[in-house]
């Protein structure tokens, strides 16, 4: 029933697509960022952050406290690109 | 042109509206950043009385106390600004934040000082169909039902039986919607026995050592089936019970909210004992970045009326920095320290002194 269950909502990603990772030997926050793009949609980790990080825990015999989540930057929510870019030509006006 | 200001508190929750009251008391301006149409955070929806102290409004309602912290903001008159539908979206080594409003303007403000009152998120709950329609953080739907008036269905199953799920489970019943059962995982009632009571006394069962073991349905959430928990939580088998419901709350806790500090480069650690990322802080708030402070459930996950307490003392501080420092600075500090003391006091309390020990500087 993994395939039914869902990690992360932004990206459509299920339990199984991450324990299939973790098997593969992404054993890092960031690796399974870098491939699936968790952690980089609407909600910047707030949903899939901890439950991913349990599942690298237990599979590789860590405490979730010694893990490293991934680095987080601007913006925390969506941002309309003409909205950045009207910002940045007033500054130079 | 950027707008510069002295003191930036991001957030009206309890703990950003008594920093903002604390630092103004001593005389510094404030602009306080509201991601929301109205302030006060968390407890605009919150229609159950308080226990605590009476200094943090105890037996008041939650939107009552939201209340009398706002008159008292008022009466600081042009000392405190609040802007609303105003998210920080970016926090920069210059101590530039940058700002969402409205949706539709962005810009930049400069501060001499920060505190970060963010609060918390809920935390998610991975089972088979967790993403069908009708399944709810539950603090999620008290927002639909108390803030806009809106019935999120009509049979709940509530997973978590902390305050959060049971009380909003009570106050799902007193709209009339049917709540079926409470579940947890834990062996043992999370929530206040005062407000675990109210429920079985409706007949609402609260069954502990059980999970969700899946949520049926096609285009939304149609039924849950749940399951008995052993001791090591593993699931028992032949104990499913099915469940027709069309909605389902998740109440498993929440998490600090605070990934503005972690993108400015303050200390960050994880700490189970504060449910998640916590910045490290001194005694009096300040994280590792010297004039950035953080209060409330941002730094760790505890009651607003610790993050009411938290609030006074980063804002009471906060302002001294900046060189407002009244002269009964050092008996404000102790009594607001004292508070905090007291509030974690007790065997409920062990847990949130052990994890201030680890996120102490």
């Amino acid at each position: 029933m993994d395939e039914n269950t869902i990690i992360c909502r932004c990206s459509d990603i299920t339990l199984k697509d991450i324990r299939d990772l973790i098997a593969q030997g992404y054993v890092t926050y960031d690796e399974i960022k870098r491939i699936t793009r968790i952690g980089m949609g609407p909600c910047q980790g707030k949903t899939c952050g901890q439950l991913v990080l349990r599942e690298i825990a237990n599979a590789t015999g860590q405490n979730i406290a010694d893990l490293k989540f991934h680095n987080i930057r601007p913006p925390v929510v969506g941002v309309k690109l003409h909205l950045i870019a009207e910002e940045a030509v007033k500054n130079e006006e | 042109m950027m707008r510069e200001v002295e003191l930036l508190i991001i957030g009206s929750g309890p703990a950003g509206l008594c920093a903002a009251i604390s630092a103004a008391s001593s005389g510094a301006k404030v602009l306080i950043l509201e991601r929301s149409f109205k302030p006060g955070g968390q407890l605009i929806k919150q229609t159950h009385m308080f226990f605590g102290s009476e200094r943090q409004y105890a037996s008041h309602r939650g939107v009552d106390i939201a209340g009398i912290l706002l008159k008292k903001v008022a009466e600081y008159g042009g000392q405190i600004e609040i802007m609303l539908n105003a998210t920080a979206v970016g926090f920069y080594e210059d101590n530039v934040i940058t700002v969402l409003k409205d949706e539709k303007e962005y810009f930049k403000i400069k501060a001499q000082s920060i505190i970060c009152a963010t609060g918390a998120y809920e935390k998610s709950l991975a089972f088979p169909n967790n993403d069908l329609p009708g399944i709810y953080g539950a603090g999620a739907v008290q927002t639909l039902m108390n803030v806009y008036g809106i019935r999120p269905g009509n049979r709940v199953l509530m997973v978590g039986a902390g305050n959060i799920g049971v009380i909003v489970s009570y106050q799902l019943m007193q709209a009339g919607i049917q709540v079926v059962a409470v579940l947890d995982a834990a062996p043992r009632i999370g929530a206040y026995l005062v407000h675990a009571s109210k429920l079985a006394r409706m007949g609402v069962p609260i069954l502990t050592s059980h999970t969700v073991k899946e949520a049926i349905g096609t285009d939304c959430l149609e039924a849950a089936v749940v399951c008995e928990l052993d001791e090591k939580f593993q699931p028992i088998p032949g104990t499913e019970k099915r469940y027709d419901v069309d909605v389902m709350c998740i109440s498993v806790g929440l998490s600090p909210l605070n990934e503005l500090l972690a993108m400015r480069g303050v200390e960050m650690k994880y700490v189970g004992q504060l449910s998640g990322y916590v910045p490290l802080r001194t005694e009096t708030c300040e994280t590792s970045i010297p004039g950035i402070f953080v209060a409330g459930d941002a730094s760790g996950i505890e009651e607003a009326s610790s993050a009411m307490a938290e609030g006074y003392l980063a804002g009471l501080c906060a302002a001294a920095k900046l060189g407002h420092v009244p002269a009964d600075f050092a008996q404000r500090k102790e009594e607001y320290l004292k508070q905090l003391e007291d509030l974690r006091s007790g065997p409920v309390g062990d847990r949130i002194r052990a994890g201030m020990k680890i996120s102490q500087l």
